[in-house]
Parts: structure tokens; sequence; C-alpha cells
């Protein structure tokens, strides 16, 4: 509990907030009234059984889906209606759950694109390309900070996909988001990544909010302050980690007899 | 693990600066190539090439760096060519200006379609592309300016600058050479550049490069526009070569034949196109006094291109042995 302790130095506030969320694909309800605050200077878990719905709220917070019913605010300003690369300029940003690189550039350059658009550099098309040199000073301080720096160099293409996640962490981090939204980003990653992202993600989180989806449940219990379960498209319980994992419905419904 | 991505990396920085000594051999020996040309062959044939490759490389733009294929960019090579020989020919502009004016107006109809045509994505965006062009079309049979049917003829070449004398074969094809070049130029700068990169990453991962908060809709639409012009370039030119301008250039066959340029030379290749539009044009210029049917052949060369060697001719060379020893590589 000590990480929390320290990561309570911030207020925390309500910077995204859902309320009344709905999305349906024909007759198919997929998310139904979810109200979710996040707060800022915290980790806000998703969790839930596979077809919940998880996904779906990610898409709708970050507008890549529009929603059927319900309103999203943005730190006061409401967003229900805008563009999604809006949302990301308005400090949202999301990462994917199948991992989201740019396959066939440098780890360097996947980084780098990132920085363009924040500095100012993205489209001038007349300038050589070694006017981006002076992003790559932030650009090795990101991609030391999640362990990448031998791979500096490397293709995208050719790392391993845990490897490629922790990337797609450092390209998410360069926008410096206000409010972070990570789809499974611990999905497919070995234990030492594992280790290396959890750290990163509570260092991010003492200075923004992080919601992420994540079905390790040790990591959930490890890093995260709230916890929310959905079920079918709605909300079945929300809390701390230790109440929600002792509601008789959340077990039965998602953990089963696991002891957590 | 992390060793193999280690020594992966050490080798495509070495691979790219072979990769850059061989390009600057390649380059000498190409200008070198194209300065002497003229005492070999025709010259009209060689402008025809020169016009065509450039018409070619401004398509590639679209298709090999960012990922949109244009089914109408006779459009804009057409387009530009009636604007190029109605500005010499009735507004008595120098053959420059001329020029200009048909990039600028073909870079006018590049935002037009372009704007339509970026809200679909695949077929959908080609189909309104085709859609498009072929409004176009008509347009080019009915209205005054075009003379319908019989195009826009005996277009003066004039002095460029007012100074050097065009009709002078050699001096009009260092003039196509020089317009070549600058055109070249231009597109390996834009690829190259801070705005290029944007584009590799949406031909990438559209969805992460949204997610990054690029409006990708105004990326697309710049790319469209720029290679809209650059074919303008080309068809300007063409224009003042064969001096004159007719439907041939803004009808459909052309679109198709500037697809089938890039894909032989090899898409997302710098100098593909330039191969491809080589081929071709050579193709219909030696079989064009034969009694054997033009279309049949380049058919079954593209079927055979399609069926064989799906990067073209330059991206099966980079992919090759010999082309990895050079310091090439071909992702696609």
């Amino acid at each position: 509990m000590a990480v929390a302790m320290t990561s309570m130095q911030e207020e925390p506030r309500v910077v995204l907030s859902a309320r009344g969320l709905t999305k349906s694909f024909g007759a198919f309800l997929a998310v139904r009234d979810v109200d979710l605050d996040i707060h800022h200077a915290r980790v806000h878990a998703l969790i839930g059984p596979n077809g919940a719905g998880k996904t779906t709220v990610f898409n709708l917070l970050t507008k890549f889906l529009q929603p059927t019913a319900g309103t999203i605010t943005l730190m006061d300003t409401d967003i229900t209606r805008t563009a999604p690369d809006k949302v990301a300029r308005m400090g949202l940003v999301r990462s994917f759950q199948i991992s989201a690189v740019f396959p066939h550039l440098t780890v360097l350059d996947n980084v780098r694109i990132a920085l363009q658009r924040p500095n100012g550099l993205s489209t001038q098309f007349w300038l050589p390309l070694s006017s981006l040199d002076r992003l790559n000073e932030r650009a090795d301080q990101l991609i030391e900070a999640v362990g990448l720096k031998r791979e500096r160099n490397a293709v995208a293409a050719d790392l391993s996909y845990g490897r490629k996640r922790v990337l797609e962490i450092a390209t998410t981090l360069a926008l410096d988001p206000k409010v972070l939204l990570l789809d499974e980003p611990m999905a497919g990653m070995g234990q030492e990544d594992i280790g290396t992202i959890s750290g990163i993600i509570r260092e991010v989180a003492k200075t923004r909010a992080v919601l992420m989806v994540e079905h390790n449940l040790s990591v959930v219990a490890d890093i995260c302050h709230q916890v929310t379960v959905l079920q079918r498209g709605e909300i079945l319980a929300e809390g701390d980690y230790a109440s929600v994992a002792s509601d008789e419905r959340v077990r039965l419904a998602y953990m089963g007899t696991e002891d957590a | 693990m992390t060793d193999i991505a280690h020594s992966a990396a050490k080798s495509a920085t070495g691979r790219s600066a072979t990769a850059a000594r061989s390009y600057a051999i390649f380059i000498v020996i190409g200008l070198a190539a194209l300065v002497v040309a003229p005492a070999f062959f025709y010259p009209i044939f060689l402008m025809k090439l020169l016009c065509f490759a450039l018409f070619a490389c401004a398509f590639n733009l679209l298709l090999g760096y960012t990922g949109l294929l244009s089914f109408g960019h006779a459009t804009f090579f057409g387009g530009a060519a009636y604007f190029t020989a109605h500005a010499v020919k009735e507004w008595g502009l120098s053959p420059e200006l001329g020029v200009l004016v048909g990039v600028a107006g073909a870079a006018l109809l590049g935002l037009i379609v372009g704007f339509f045509a970026i809200r679909r994505q695949g077929i959908y965006f080609a189909m309104i592309t085709l859609a498009l062009s072929q409004m176009f079309f008509f347009f080019c049979l009915q209205a005054p300016f075009t003379h319908g049917e019989d195009g826009i003829q005996s277009v003066p070449r004039g002095r460029l600058f007012g100074l050097v004398d065009l009709n002078d074969t050699t001096n009009m094809y260092y003039f196509v050479l020089a317009v070549f070049l600058v055109g070249m130029l231009v597109i390996w700068r834009f690829i190259n550049s801070p705005f290029g990169m944007i584009l590799k990453s949406i031909r990438e991962n559209e969805q992460r490069a949204i997610s990054l908060g690029y409006s990708v809709a105004r990326y697309k639409l710049g790319a469209f526009v720029m290679s809209a012009a650059l074919a303008g370039l080309a068809g300007g030119i063409k224009a003042l070569v064969f001096q004159f301008a007719t439907l041939t250039d803004v009808a459909w066959q052309m679109s198709g034949e500037v697809i089938l340029m890039t894909l032989l030379g090899g898409i997302g290749t710098l100098i593909g196109p330039i191969f491809g539009a080589g081929l071709v044009v050579a193709l219909e210029n030696y079989l064009a006094t034969s009694q054997f049917p033009v279309t049949i052949v380049t058919g079954v060369v593209f079927m055979v291109c399609v069926l064989l060697f799906r990067r073209g001719l330059i991206g099966e060379f980079y992919a090759s042995r010999l082309g990895r020893r050079l310091g090439f590589e071909h992702r696609r």
C-alpha cells in the first residue's frame, strides 16, 4: 500500500467521466448504461470476462466508436461528439489490444513520430529528415525509460511481442497525455517486461490518470487503486481490489474459485 | 533475443550506408545515361519516356508512400496538358509559365477530387477517383476550349525564359530532362521529410496515427494534391513535347496505364516507376508499327508481373541477393 500512499500526494480529481454510456450494434447491446469516473493520479482497472465490453468502452471513450447514448466529459469539456484525433490532441491517449507499432520503422522512428506533432514538425514537406534529429534527445529518454535502449535502431517488426508492447507504451508516453488508456498492456509479456511496465505505469500515474484493461489480476492487485468489473456490457461491481475481489457476484461471474 | 535485435540494428545501419553509396553510383550512371541518350535514341521517344516516368513517379507518391490507389490520375495529367496548351497557345504565355499554369490547374483538380475521395478507403476510394475522372473526361469532351475530339493542335513550344528556342529538339530535350529531375528531386524530398514520415506512419498503421493525434485526412489530402500537381507537371511538358493536348490523356485508359507502369517498376520504390514507364512506352513504340496488338502484349506483361514478380522490376532487384549485397532492402 506504500505505492498508493505516495500516489496520494496529488489530489485525486475526476478528469474523465462517462454517464449512461451505451453502445448497441444492431440488436446487440455491447455496453449498457455505464458510469465511469477516472481520477487524476490514480490507476483504474477495467476487468471482466471476455466479451464483457471492455474494449468497446475503450473505443467509446477515445471516440473510435460513437456512443448510441450517454455523455463523455474530459476535463470539463464534453467530448461526446469530438473526433478521435482531436481527443488525442486534448490529452486522452490510448494504446491498442493488438500491438500498435509502425512495423517497418525503427524503434527510434516510432517514438519520433509521436513526438513530431507536439513539436510542430509534422507538416514540413520541404525539410530534410535530419530536421527530426532534434527530437532524438527526448526520444532516447523515453526509449531508455522503458528499457529499449539496445533495440533503439532495430526495426519494430523484428522485436518480440512483449517488446513491441513496451515500444507502444513509449510512443504513448511521448505525447505526455493527461489521461492514459491502456488496453491489456501486459498481454503476452514476459515476467521481466511485466515488472518494467508495472513500474512505469506506477510512475506515470503519479502525475496523470490511467485506465487499463487487464487480465493479469496480480498486476491489478499490485498497481490499481480502483477496479471496475464489467459483465455483459454492464457494471457488476466497483471499488478497491480487496472489496471487489471479495464480492460474491464477482467471484461467481469472473474469478470463479481463484483465490486472489 | 535482445542480442539478435542488437546485431540486426547494427547491420541495418551498415546496410543503409552501403545503400547510400549504391544509390549515389546509380544516380551518377543514370544521369550520365540521360545526358548522352539523345545521341543514341530518337529524342521525341526519350522525352515521351521522361514525361511518363515523372507521371508514374507522381502516382507512386500516392500508391507507394501513402497507400492510396487512385484510378483517376489521367485527370491531372491530361488536364494539365490542356491547361498548358491553352495557356501558351491562346494566352501567349512563355513555356515555363504555361507549365506552371498546368501544375496549378492539376493541383486545384487534385484538391477537389482528393477532398471527396479521402473520405473513403480501399476500393471506394478508387471508385470515387474513377467516377470524378470520368466526369472530367466528359467536361473535356464538351468544353469549347478543349476543342472536343480535335484537341488543342499545333501548340507552340516558344522560347524558354524568352531566350532558348525550344523548337530546337536538343534544347527541348534538356528542358524536359531538367523538369524531370526537378520533379524527382521534389518527390525525393517529399518522401524523406517530416511530412513523409507521417505519411509512412499512416500507411503502416492508420488507427495508431489517429490515436497519436494526427488528422489523417489532412495528410492524405496533402499527399493527393502533391501527387496531382506533379502529375500535372508531367502532363504540361508532354503537351509542349508533342505540341498537342487530346482526350487520350484524360481518358480512363491513361489512369490504368500509369497503374501498370508503377506496378511493373515496383510500388514504393523511388526509381521503379521510371523503369516501368520505360518498359511500357518502349513496348508501345516498338509494337506500334507491327501488326500485333499492343494491348494484348502489355496485358500479358502485366499478368506475368503480377503472378511472378509481385514487387515489380526494381522491387525484385532490391530483394534479390545482388540487391541486398548492394545494401538495398525492400519491405512491402
